[in-house]
């Protein structure tokens, strides 16, 4: 996650290279093979994550996953089927809550705020603070807010889907500012000089050419958002939901809470169908990873 | 910036109401976020205050006792500590090394279009869910990597698998803003390098390295204060056993451990067990807080130097 990455120096117009021979000494070529190897231990680390949750997993990924609730007296049938649904109720409402308060203030703080003022600077300190505290911290948050408002049931889609907002709402403000600072001011000046107000400027030119920089960062925002286990925890979700969840006020479970549940579980069977669900909860964040990557290669323009 | 409602232009001298209207409402957006922060300190604060009605602060933050279920209880949170310290070390005792490796490899190796295909592949290691890597940890790598490859005589929770994985979850988040740093020391440095006979490793070692150093300082404290907060990796792999030791390969418990464990049994509101988790919750934010400070500060300092 880029917490205010600093300004790239500018690419220099020809690839530089020392003279081929000095980078051929043993010690250097020693080095960058131990730089090698650390990139490389990152891609064989996430492939045998995969492949060995896959294998361990393969048994259980039958239509019994997709279509069985929990079940505590047949291990080796239990399914993920609230918890799916679950996540993809927590996924829409939680992009609901944040989406737009994210890029609304975005905008603000982009176009409009003036940085040289006090409390404009705190708002930027505080942003670049909260996107690093502890999930688990907004947990308690949403605990907290949902018992100001009266509500004791605290393991329904709209707590869980507040508790996410409210954890992937600093990362969509920050992305979403970088993609409208790269919007070039020569846009702006010329919308100016045709007499299009400042709102006009930000709303018609500024915001629609910086949409695939800001979409990226919201689909990576959110594909972090459904796989986070530890604030559910805290709202109490459980695993143990036996019916389909029909409304932001109902009780649900997600899929990290259930693949958490089922690995402390002590059977086999429950490992198993862990690894299954894992492979699920994978399939969809890998989705919603290449979606972004996509976008970013395909709409994102250069100027 | 540019303040577009601030230019020389004078465009500010004219009202206009709806527009107003709207930057007032962008500004609310902004300013929720300040909202955000108050209320974290809020709902941690309140019910530690109930807590800390029972246990003296002094008792909380020295006592190397942990027992909030059984009676006779005790509240020393220490345990909690010193089991998040082990996980965070050996965590960064991966990150480090090999995000810094990773960095230094994308930023003065790679070319442009290399550089384009791996890093995808290091944004998904960072989008790979916490609990999944706790499953990987509890399945994997205790049983075969470290007691059938390595022959590590270790629990079956244990500090060191739940710190390694922690630390290759927290590689990109080091070697992304690390190479970001790198990657913004002028060329003109590198040139200067190589003109005077350097070879890249040199060039790379003594004068991208240490032109860059307060964006890695960053990136380091930065993935120090993910690995702080990091919860269902050692949930999972850690153990739920508070146990003050240095020995990695036992169980222990963190703090975000305690807070996970206890958060996913029953608990009665206002109870003493209850308020435990928000006391250990407040003592959590604080640190990250002063960990973020300090890493703010860093990339302010990385910013002013070009």
């Amino acid at each position: 996650m880029a917490v205010a990455a600093p300004q790239r120096a500018p690419e220099a117009p020809t690839q530089l290279r020392p003279g081929r021979g000095r980078d051929r000494s043993p010690l250097s070529l020693f080095f960058v093979a131990g730089l090698w190897l650390s990139l490389a231990l990152a891609i064989v680390f996430l492939m045998t994550l995969i492949l060995t949750t896959a294998i361990d997993g393969a048994p259980r990924l039958d239509a019994n996953l997709f279509t069985e609730y929990d079940s505590t007296l047949f291990p080796e049938k239990t399914g993920a089927r609230a918890g799916i649904l679950g996540t993809m109720w927590l996924m829409v409402a939680t992009a609901l809550l944040a989406v737009p308060l994210g890029i609304a203030a975005a905008l603000y703080l982009e176009e409009f705020a003036d940085g040289r003022r006090w409390y404009n600077r705190l708002i930027e300190l505080n942003l670049q603070n909260l996107a690093a505290v502890p999930s688990v911290i907004y947990g308690m948050l949403a605990v907290a807010f949902m018992s100001l408002v009266g509500r004791n049931q605290t393991d329904i889609v709209i707590g869980g889907a507040l508790a996410l907002a409210l954890l992937i709402l600093p990362v969509i403000i920050i992305t979403t500012r970088e993609a409208i600072r790269a919007v070039p001011t020569e846009i702006r000046d010329a919308s100016l000089a045709l007499g299009a107000t400042p709102w006009q400027t930000a709303w018609r030119q500024v915001l629609p050419s910086a949409v695939p920089g800001i979409s990226t960062g919201t689909i990576l925002a959110l594909s972090r958002a459904i796989g986070e286990a530890a604030p559910l925890l805290l709202l109490g979700v459980a695993v143990s939901v036996r019916f389909d969840p029909n409304g932001l006020l109902s009780a649900f479970t997600a899929l990290p809470i259930q693949v958490f549940n089922w690995t402390a579980a002590s059977q086999d069977e429950y490992k198993t169908a862990a690894a299954a669900a894992i492979i699920v909860l994978l399939t969809m964040v890998l989705l919603l990873n290449g979606l972004a990557i996509y976008i970013r290669n395909h709409f994102q323009r250069r100027w | 910036m540019p303040d577009i409602a601030d230019t020389q232009l004078g465009l500010r001298r004219r009202v206009r109401p709806g527009e107003i209207l709207i930057v007032s409402l962008l500004r609310l957006a902004a300013v929720a976020s300040i909202f955000i922060t108050v209320g974290i300190v809020v709902s941690l604060l309140m019910p530690a205050l109930d807590f800390f009605e029972q246990v003296r602060v002094f008792d909380f933050l020295t006592g190397t006792d942990w027992r909030p279920n059984l009676a006779p209880q005790a509240f020393g949170v220490l345990p909690l500590v010193g089991g998040t310290l082990m996980t965070t070390l050996v965590g960064l005792l991966v990150a480090v090394p090999f995000g810094l490796g990773a960095a230094m490899y994308l930023s003065e190796y790679a070319s442009r279009g290399l550089r384009r295909k791996l890093k995808p592949v290091l944004e998904l290691l960072a989008g790979v869910p916490s609990v999944v890597y706790g499953f990987f940890a509890l399945q994997f790598i205790t049983p075969v990597v470290l007691r059938d490859w390595f022959g590590v005589e270790v629990d079956f929770t244990n500090a060191l698998s739940a710190g390694i994985v922690l630390g290759i979850m927290i590689v990109p988040t080091v070697a992304s803003l690390s190479e970001d740093a790198m990657s913004a020391v002028p060329h003109a440095l590198r040139q200067g390098s190589f003109a005077m006979g350097a070879n890249r490793m040199q060039t790379t070692l003594r004068v991208v390295f240490p032109a860059a150093t307060s964006g890695i300082a960053a990136a380091i404290v930065l993935g120090l204060s993910r690995a702080v907060g990091e919860t269902m990796i050692v949930a999972l792999a850690a153990g739920s056993r508070p146990n003050l030791s240095a020995d990695v390969r036992e169980g222990m418990q963190t703090m975000t451990g305690y807070i996970a464990n206890t958060a996913s049994g029953e608990n009665v509101v206002g109870s003493l067990s209850y308020n435990t988790l928000f006391a250990v919750g407040l003592l959590l934010f604080a640190i990250t807080l002063v960990i973020n400070i300090i890493s703010i500060a860093l990339v302010r300092r990385l910013r002013e130097a070009y």
